[in-house]
């Protein structure tokens, strides 16, 4: 027994050993706090702000995390549940805000950053990044889906792009002329993403009374959801839907409109400079327009997307993170990173950079912040990962999509919050 | 293995009992020697309880309960209601059923082909090495990186399955392998069977080389034809291989997770049991269904091999060569 007793305090002794070694590496710098900054995969935005919202107190740094949004809320929940302390700061994709905030993950925001913040921030910005009446993550950077359009194919089909546009409409003018109508309709977040906008759109939504956790009130099974499910339906059958359809991202709906038969594209603001490489002769045939109308002469409710800045209650440096965040949500640091990434600032001050007036037209930045202030987020919930899934279940593929659609996925919903089916 | 052979003294035992010298014979010799044996392997022992019990018991008991990572105040006892909530969920029985599907289809291929490229190893006389090496080559990439390949092969955008198979009637250059059921179980299988097929060769290419050629000679003076020495001979004599080969495989192929992962994430009803498994508990954090649902996996995973072996008639142990 005493070998036995040797060998496991020599494995106990080396298990110590390598973890004090770590840690001593880890503040090799002393002095000085190194904050790590999680971060969404993008073209070099967050690390440039990182850099320069450096100062001589602390030093930022950034880890990336995957591209997949739901990969990324996997990483960053399994770390916090742990209680890593190796995340000071994280970028929080929307939909998961309310799940962290709730499951008590981020530290609380001073009152007087939450005010500047609300003051600054566009209004869905504020919205998504709000839970149980306080902002638990800064809006960094706001995405909105605009509609993109081919103006030779507009102008062949004869539709007037000045005023406001159905689905109806533009899935009828893409077949009847060999055009498609690109969206995002694989099994992921991004088609819930299509279907909350169209509900939205005729007025309705997916869930409501979020407060309640898994007693929320669940309204996908009203009007506005049929509305949502005819569109889906009239697209999927029609000549009009892409072939990839049902497989069909962000990615491979941009290479669509791209191709030969592009017509119009639902996408975020990024697909203005994306042809840029490999196709620049595009860009002089892109146009671009408000978000389509579920219902026609009902104002459409574009999808919202983009970035909260949180940071880890579990962090050692809880204070110098919020100053960190501070400066990282700042309009000049959001104008910076829109300017590197695409991805648009989530204030209006933050639109006022000179740079990015240099590369996108004016009309299409104030599209932007228009479509900005019309933009409904996906409910704020801390189940919105079940909600999307269980509609993710049911309303896929888009060709299965029928008038039962929304009736079975409320009851779905339902039973998946209480446990009572698998998801 | 070998240490546990070797503390046990080479006398004729019963079969289906465990070899151990009687307490009344065993001299302090035999009695020191088992107590080396014991030492030997107990660091071993109490590594696989600490890695391998200690989850499964806490999986267990998990199971037990409604909890879940990001709402810990929710938890509570549940008793064995988890269970009755899975057996009579759809959702996990149409993945069971996809499962086994993909178990029965792809192993029952595997075996044959894999067959015949054994006896392709062992039968060859020129560039022996060179082709035992290529028919190895799958069995050497990642499944990961082989289940891309084949996403790439039947992707409707970049794949070239389509071009090439353009004149078969049902495939055109709009066929979206990953847009319907069938289809997608179909591409599932094309990867998993290419790239675990060299395994199953390797396995029936040691079955094969233990087929004494004595025997292959004697049959073929007797008159008997290829058919005949291959179902007569060589088959029979190669059971132990080809159940152990089976087994390995079966038990593979129903934890099958890598090509539904990547090529479809599980859309089209291609779910497996491991993958539906995997969503309960990494991306849901329902840490009680989802324990829940790994005991029964296990309890499946269990199941099938004593099917197997009870299938095949073969004892494990002799299989291995210690009867």
């Amino acid at each position: 027994m005493d070998r036995v007793r040797r060998g496991v305090a020599a494995a106990a002794a080396l298990i110590t050993a390598s973890g004090l070694l770590a840690a001593c590496a880890a503040n090799a710098d002393s002095g000085k706090a190194q904050l790590t900054w999680y971060i969404n995969p993008d073209s070099g935005g967050q690390a440039a702000v990182a850099k320069s919202c450096s100062t001589d107190d602390y030093t930022i740094t950034t880890q990336v995390l995957p591209q997949d949004a739901s990969q990324q809320r996997i990483q960053l929940a399994r770390r916090l549940a742990a209680e890593d302390p190796g995340i000071d700061i994280m970028s929080i994709d929307p939909p998961y805000t309310a799940e962290f905030a709730n499951a008590g993950y981020l530290a609380p925001l001073p009152q007087e950053l939450q005010d500047k913040l609300k003051d600054q921030s566009f209004k869905g910005a504020t919205q998504a990044a709000t839970w149980d009446g306080d902002l638990v993550v800064a809006p960094f950077w706001s995405n909105v889906q605009v509609l993109w359009y081919r103006k030779s194919f507009v102008k062949k089909a004869g539709i007037d792009m000045g005023r406001p546009v159905t689905w109806d409409q533009i899935i009828d003018a893409a077949s009847k002329n060999g055009g498609k109508v690109a969206v995002q309709a694989n099994k992921y977040e991004g088609y819930v993403v299509w279907i909350n906008a169209l509900i939205a759109g005729a007025g309705g939504a997916i869930v409501s009374d979020t407060e309640k956790g898994i007693d929320a009130s669940i309204d996908i099974d009203s009007d506005a959801g049929d509305q949502a499910a005819a569109v889906i339906r009239k697209l999927a059958r029609s000549k009009a839907a892409p072939s990839d359809l049902s497989v069909s991202n962000e990615g491979t709906a941009g290479a669509t409109f791209g191709s030969p038969v592009g017509a119009f594209l639902t996408n975020w603001t990024y697909i203005w400079t994306n042809y840029d490489a490999a196709q620049p002769e595009l860009k002089k045939d892109i146009g671009y327009a408000r978000y389509p109308q579920t219902v026609e002469g009902k104002e459409s409710r574009p999808p919202y997307g983009g970035i909260g800045v949180g940071v880890s209650k579990y962090s050692h440096h809880v204070d110098e993170s919020l100053k960190a965040v501070e400066c990282i949500t700042n309009a000049k640091s959001q104008g910076l990173n829109a300017e590197l990434t695409g991805n648009m600032p989530a204030s209006a001050a933050g639109y006022e950079d000179p740079k990015l007036h240099k590369i996108y037209p004016d009309d299409l930045l104030k599209l932007f912040q228009d479509s900005l202030n019309a933009a409904t987020p996906r409910s704020v919930t801390p189940y919105w990962s079940d909600i999307s899934g269980s509609i993710q279940s049911t309303w896929h593929p888009p060709g299965s999509v029928g008038t039962s659609t929304p009736g079975d996925s409320a009851s779905f919903i339902d039973d998946v919050l209480h446990g009572r089916r698998l998801l | 293995m070998s240490i546990a052979t070797a503390a046990t003294p080479a006398t004729p035992s019963k079969p289906g009992k465990p070899d151990r010298p009687g307490k009344a014979v065993a001299s302090d010799r035999a009695k020191a020697e088992n107590r080396l044996g014991l030492k030997l392997v107990a660091p071993a022992v109490i590594l696989m309880l600490l890695v391998t019990a200690w989850p499964m018991l806490r999986a267990l008991y998990l199971s037990l309960f409604r909890y879940r990572l990001t709402t810990p105040d929710d938890r509570s006892f549940q008793g064995i209601s988890n269970y009755t909530t899975i057996l009579t969920d759809p959702l996990f029985w149409q993945d069971t059923l996809n499962t086994v599907i993909i178990m029965v289809v792809t192993v029952a291929v595997e075996l044959v082909i894999g067959f015949a490229f054994a006896m392709v190893m062992h039968r060859i006389v020129f560039a022996r090495g060179a082709v035992r090496t290529s028919i190895l080559i799958p069995y050497g990439i990642i499944t990961v990186v082989s289940a891309f390949a084949w996403q790439f092969t039947f992707s409707i955008n970049n794949g070239w399955v389509n071009s090439w198979f353009e004149w078969l009637p049902w495939i055109g250059p709009d066929t979206n392998w990953f847009g319907a059921h069938w289809p997608a179980m179909f591409a599932i299988m094309v990867s998993e069977i290419w790239k675990t097929t060299p395994f199953m060769s390797l396995l029936l290419l040691a079955g094969l080389s233990q087929v004494s050629e004595d025997m292959l000679e004697a049959a073929q003076v007797d008159g008997a034809t290829w058919w005949q020495r291959l179902f007569k001979v060589i088959l029979p004599n190669m059971r132990a291989a080809i159940m152990v080969a089976v087994l390995f495989r079966a038990l593979d192929a129903f934890r099958i997770f890598d090509n539904i992962y990547v090529m479809t994430k599980g859309a089209q009803g291609t779910e497996s049991s491991s993958f539906l498994t995997y969503r309960q508990v990494i991306e849901q954090f329902q840490l009680g269904m989802g324990s829940a649902l790994s005991v029964l996996l296990f309890l499946t995973v269990l199941l099938i091999a004593y099917l197997i072996t009870k299938f095949f008639r073969v004892d494990l142990a002799q299989a291995r060569g210690e009867g």
